[in-house]
């Protein structure tokens, strides 16, 4: 194991309790952009640069934005209740 | 249930999952252990059979691209269901009136966003293509380069402009775009079946090792891979992005 392997393994460690305690889902959003971005490192470090780079479309870009636009999405349909009542 | 007993319970379920974890995990091979005897027998012939340097490619589009196709096919009834779930709201929205649509804007930004989405949106597209087509020699291929193509409509998105589309315009091109990545990736199953003895069996020569067209079938399966990826994405993202700024639009 060579020290950039400990860090990237420190870094998913730290950042992935990061995104469990984070109560707030469009903060989460955020965190969990920074874990899925030392996933890739992680991967890279492991000698896996195809899964590396799929984690760094998906977990950087794709998940990001798609969890963003879902949450933008539930508090409009949230706002249409209450204006129903 | 107590809470007291709801505690016992979850101790006594965690502590048995950690001794699973941890007798699961001892007998995991080490990470500088010596290869298992597929590994080897891959690592020693998979070049030199399918002339395409990407070895991991070799298994996941050759060798094992049974497994890829299901992988495919998830993402595919994935991006289905969630455009089913999208549409059954539109349809209801459409009935108030098209006057609405009209009147929707993205939100502003500023022009220096603006820039940077311009300039960063194609080179995105050019990257994607490159992963895609350059699967068989390098880390890359089908999956990733897709995932890239679909990232270029994000930056669009988040540049400010306007990625929100009426019915009828290219809403149906990426439909119709992730059925055909969809189907060709089988249809290449299926020439193995036909043109050699099984199916996924390579039936194109596979070229000289280190050029573009080297591995076969694997570039094509890649092709349509990435077309798939990449149309499935777009087409969830600009149901979305449809749903979402309609609404901020209309909404004031």
């Amino acid at each position: 194991m060579i020290e950039l392997q400990y860090a990237a393994l420190a870094l998913v460690a730290v950042s992935g309790t990061a995104v469990v305690l984070t109560y707030e889902p469009r903060r989460q959003v955020i965190t969990s952009g920074v874990f899925g971005t030392g996933l890739a490192i992680l991967f890279l470090a492991f000698q896996a640069p195809d899964v590396a780079l799929s984690q760094v479309a998906v977990g950087s870009v794709a998940l990001p934005a798609f969890a963003l636009l879902t949450l933008a999405k539930i508090a409009r349909v949230d706002r249409d209740e209450e204006e129903r009542d | 249930m107590s809470p007291a007993a709801r505690s016992g319970l979850f101790l006594v379920s965690a502590a048995g999952l950690a001794v699973l974890l941890g007798l699961a995990l001892g007998g995991l091979p080490g990470f500088d252990g010596p290869l298992g005897d597929t590994a080897k027998l891959i690592a020693t012939h998979a070049v030199a059979q399918r002339k395409a340097s990407n070895v991991v490619i070799d298994v996941a589009f050759d060798y094992r691209a049974l497994d890829t196709l299901g992988e495919e096919f998830m993402v595919f009834v994935a991006a289905v269901g969630a455009v089913v779930l999208l549409r059954t709201t539109r349809d209801e929205r459409d009935e108030a009136g098209s006057a609405e649509l009209e009147a929707r804007r993205p939100p502003e930004t500023s022009d220096l966003l603006r820039l940077l989405g311009t300039v960063l949106a194609p080179l995105t597209v050019v990257l994607g293509v490159y992963v895609v087509s350059h699967g068989q020699l390098s880390p890359g291929g089908g999956f990733q380069g897709g995932v890239v193509v679909a990232a270029a409509v994000v930056v669009v998105y988040v540049a400010g402009q306007h990625v929100a589309v009426p019915r009828g315009g290219p809403i149906e091109l990426t439909e119709v775009v992730e059925s055909a990545g969809a189907a060709g990736f089988a249809i290449v199953g299926v020439g193995g079946l036909i043109f050699a003895a099984a199916f996924f069996e390579n039936f194109i020569d596979p070229g000289s090792q280190g050029s573009l067209l080297s591995g076969g079938t694997i570039p094509l399966a890649n092709v349509a891979v990435g077309l798939e990826v990449a149309g499935a994405l777009v087409l969830v993202l600009v149901e979305l992005l449809d749903q979402v700024i309609f609404r901020r639009g209309g909404g004031k």
